[in-house]
């Protein structure tokens, strides 16, 4: 018979054991990507899949000759970061005012912005193309921008409501009661008490906006197109490249991942604010 | 914020220096090893032309089709070349989207490009696009095997003798299949190969009056052999093998014949990406009750949209790119046998044949084909694996969906036929077949 200790222990090692898996199933893509990415296309495509072989930077040193990353790489930074100030520029007065001064329609707002979620993209990418054609912006950043900022909003206000609703309200009487303005309320005591939650969001757009491909794809062609287009461009039905795609989509992953990795105590503090209070 | 502010106002700013200059020339194209040498090589014509410079953007072959759809339906005007294949040259040319290739230089010796791949890329005897490359469809065998079984492939095999080699080829224990074939659905991958199986077997897709002939016996013949052969002697999972697919199994020495197009004769023979590349033979695409249709032509060429918006630029790229002095280039930089195949009579030299052994196969595919008259009974379309008409890409998917079934099982052949004919009557219907007038 087990002991109440011994019987915590196995708990522990079953839990313990099963959260490992986990990860491990999630992670493992991202492995054999990067493994595959060191592969010849000839040990790429081997079945039984090949774990032990003879690594090679070839796949890496022909993206160099073939592409120019840094210009993709540019594009990606430049509309990942734009549209995700933008977004929160419009997205914590928007959550501010629904939070803290609710009327009877805000939650019907609220449910409707996340509706616009649910149509598919392609529904919308003849009067989108068409929009972008007469102002000039195909292949432009300044469509991506707007697109992913329109996009993304609706999550970004939801995550960020949430936030500003944990906070007691006494908190901003208090500071109103000290003279504080709109302005200061939101500077001075809101966004510091919710700095973890604002970076996990900002953080959410960011991988949003790296990851996005429909519109990325569909709406620029060589000046502004990011990443996500670079990786379309090594994947063909005619000839052996996995190998090759491995190691651009190694390539274009490893800055958000890296940035992840740097930020991932925001993002946890983040995505657990309030669950503690 | 402030900050902030900044770091936007910065961002705007360097959006705005995206504009396009003028002496630029985008181009469309698709990820493809001779894609890859054009681009590679068109260094030397931006020398050539200080004052143009070239724009790549390289998709994948099904999103560039659908990019350059709605780019040229609603005149876009990001491409000033396109990289389209037969189907789209005609389509596009007949509703007026492309540029005609008209007066081209002496210099460019356009008789010297092959009638069928002319024809092919023409509407009305008016060319819409200049050839890149082009390809039929040829059988890959290996001769290692067939040596040890004492086997012979004739030159020009029916499909009864490939299926008789590819049974005494079959030993599974040892995962050697003894035939692959493309079984993934869609009206470029498995609807590639079934048509010219099923032209072979004396089929159609259509009769005069557009009427779909999968309840005829020749298709049923067709299908019945390509799903009995595949489920016997194939490789497992068949259903989800494409082109790259079979390559790689052919490569790693796990299929006896393969019939796939002529461009993967320069794969299958290079050491360095297949295992078997000193025992690969090469002949005709197999035939039966016909050779009519038995074997495919398609063609990669370059195309100016009406909407480009640098259309001299472009017209003086694509001239270049499809040019005898492009051949030249390629093979002092690369190698003869890397030349793009199939487009003009000039490469097929002796030193291009001795380089590239099935050579003589793909040149006399090409020279035999004739997408006009593609199928054994008179037929009202062009084409010999595709239907040139706007309606065949989904029709030609979704029966693809039905002969991927039949191969995995999950419907017999009848189901299969039934239900591609009651698919196409409808599509066709729909579409307002037969036109009046």
């Amino acid at each position: 018979m087990m002991t109440l200790k011994q019987s915590r222990r196995l708990q522990s090692v079953l839990l313990g054991g099963l959260s490992w898996l986990i990860a491990a199933l999630i992670f493992f893509p991202i492995f054999w990507m990067v493994l595959t990415s060191f592969k010849t296309e000839i040990d790429a495509f081997a079945t039984p899949p090949q774990f032990i072989f003879t690594p090679t930077l070839e796949n890496y040193l022909h993206i160099q000759e073939r592409s120019d990353y840094f210009h993709f790489a540019w594009n990606s930074i430049l509309i990942s970061f734009s549209a995700t100030i933008l977004c929160l520029l419009i997205a914590v007065p928007a959550a501010y005012s629904m939070a803290f001064f609710e009327t009877k329609r805000t939650k019907s707002t609220l449910l409707w912005m996340l509706s616009t979620k649910m149509l598919p993209p392609v529904g919308v990418l003849m009067p989108i193309y068409l929009l972008a054609k007469t102002f000039g912006l195909l292949d432009s950043r300044i469509a991506l921008i707007v697109i992913y900022t329109l996009i993304n909003l609706p999550i970004v206000v939801w995550m960020i409501y949430t936030y500003f609703k944990d906070i007691p309200g006494e908190i901003l009487e208090a500071s109103r009661l000290d003279g504080a303005t709109t302005r200061q309320e939101i500077f001075r005591v809101l966004i510091p008490i919710c700095k973890g939650g604002l970076a996990s969001t900002a953080l959410l757009s960011l991988i949003l906006c790296w990851n996005e491909a429909f519109w990325s794809l569909n709406l620029t062609s060589s000046n502004a197109a990011p990443l996500t287009a670079l990786i379309a461009s090594y994947s063909s039905p005619e000839g052996l490249f996995w190998a090759k795609l491995s190691a651009v989509s190694t390539l274009a992953c490893a800055p958000i991942l890296i940035f992840g990795w740097i930020s991932q105590k925001q993002l946890v503090r983040g995505l657990s604010f309030g669950a503690v209070k | 914020m402030k900050t902030s502010a900044k770091v936007l106002l910065a961002g705007t700013c360097l959006t705005l220096s995206t504009l396009a200059a003028a002496g630029d020339v985008t181009i469309a194209t698709v990820n493809n090893s001779d894609m890859i040498r054009m681009q590679r090589l068109s260094k030397t014509f931006e020398e050539q032309h200080p004052d143009i410079k070239l724009k790549w953007v390289v998709l994948e072959e099904n999103v560039l089709r659908q990019r350059l759809t709605t780019d040229i339906a609603t005149k876009g005007g990001q491409f000033d070349v396109l990289t389209i294949g037969m189907y789209e040259a005609s389509l596009w040319g007949a509703k007026g989207w492309l540029k005609e290739m008209n007066d081209l230089p002496a210099s460019y010796a356009l008789d010297d490009v092959f009638p069928s791949v002319r024809d092919g890329l023409s509407v009305d005897g008016k060319l819409f696009a200049l050839p890149f490359y082009a390809e039929s469809s040829i059988t890959y065998y290996r001769k290692d095997l067939f040596k040890a079984a004492g086997l012979t492939m004739p030159e020009r095999p029916t499909w009864t003798q490939i299926s008789e080699f590819a049974d005494k080829l079959t030993d599974k224990s040892k995962e050697q299949y003894g035939i692959c074939l493309r079984g993934k659905a869609g009206w470029g991958e498995n609807m590639a190969l079934i048509t010219t199986v099923a032209n072979s077997f004396g089929a159609r897709w259509f009769d005069e009056q557009w009427k779909p002939q999968f309840d005829q016996p020749e298709w049923k013949n067709a299908l019945t052999f390509y799903t009995n052969v595949m489920k016997k002697d194939g490789p497992p999972g068949a259903s989800s093998n494409g082109f790259n697919e079979n390559l790689a199994l052919f490569n790693s020495g796990k299929c006896a014949i393969w019939v796939d197009a002529s461009v993967a004769g320069s794969f299958v023979t290079d050491k360095s990406q297949s295992k078997v590349a000193d025992d690969v033979g090469f002949t005709y695409a197999p035939h039966e009750v016909t050779d009519k249709g038995s074997a495919w032509l398609y063609s990669w060429a370059l195309a100016i949209p009406t909407s480009a918006k640098n259309d001299k630029d472009a017209r003086a790229f694509t001239e270049w790119a499809t040019s005898k002095e492009y051949a030249a280039l390629v093979a002092e930089k690369d190698g003869v046998s890397n030349v793009p195949p199939g487009t003009r009579a000039s490469t097929y030299t002796d030193a291009y044949k001795k380089a590239a052994p099935f050579a003589d196969i793909t040149l006399e595919s090409l020279k035999a084909v004739t997408p006009k008259a593609p199928t054994l009974k008179p037929v009202p379309y062009v084409g010999i694996q595709l239907v040139t008409i706007p309606e065949f890409q989904s029709i030609g998917t979704s029966v693809g969906q039905q002969f991927s079934a039949a191969l995995v099982g999950t419907s017999s052949v009848d189901q299969a036929l039934t239900n591609a004919q009651s698919v196409s009557e409808r599509e066709m219907k729909r579409a307002g077949y037969p036109k009046k007038g």
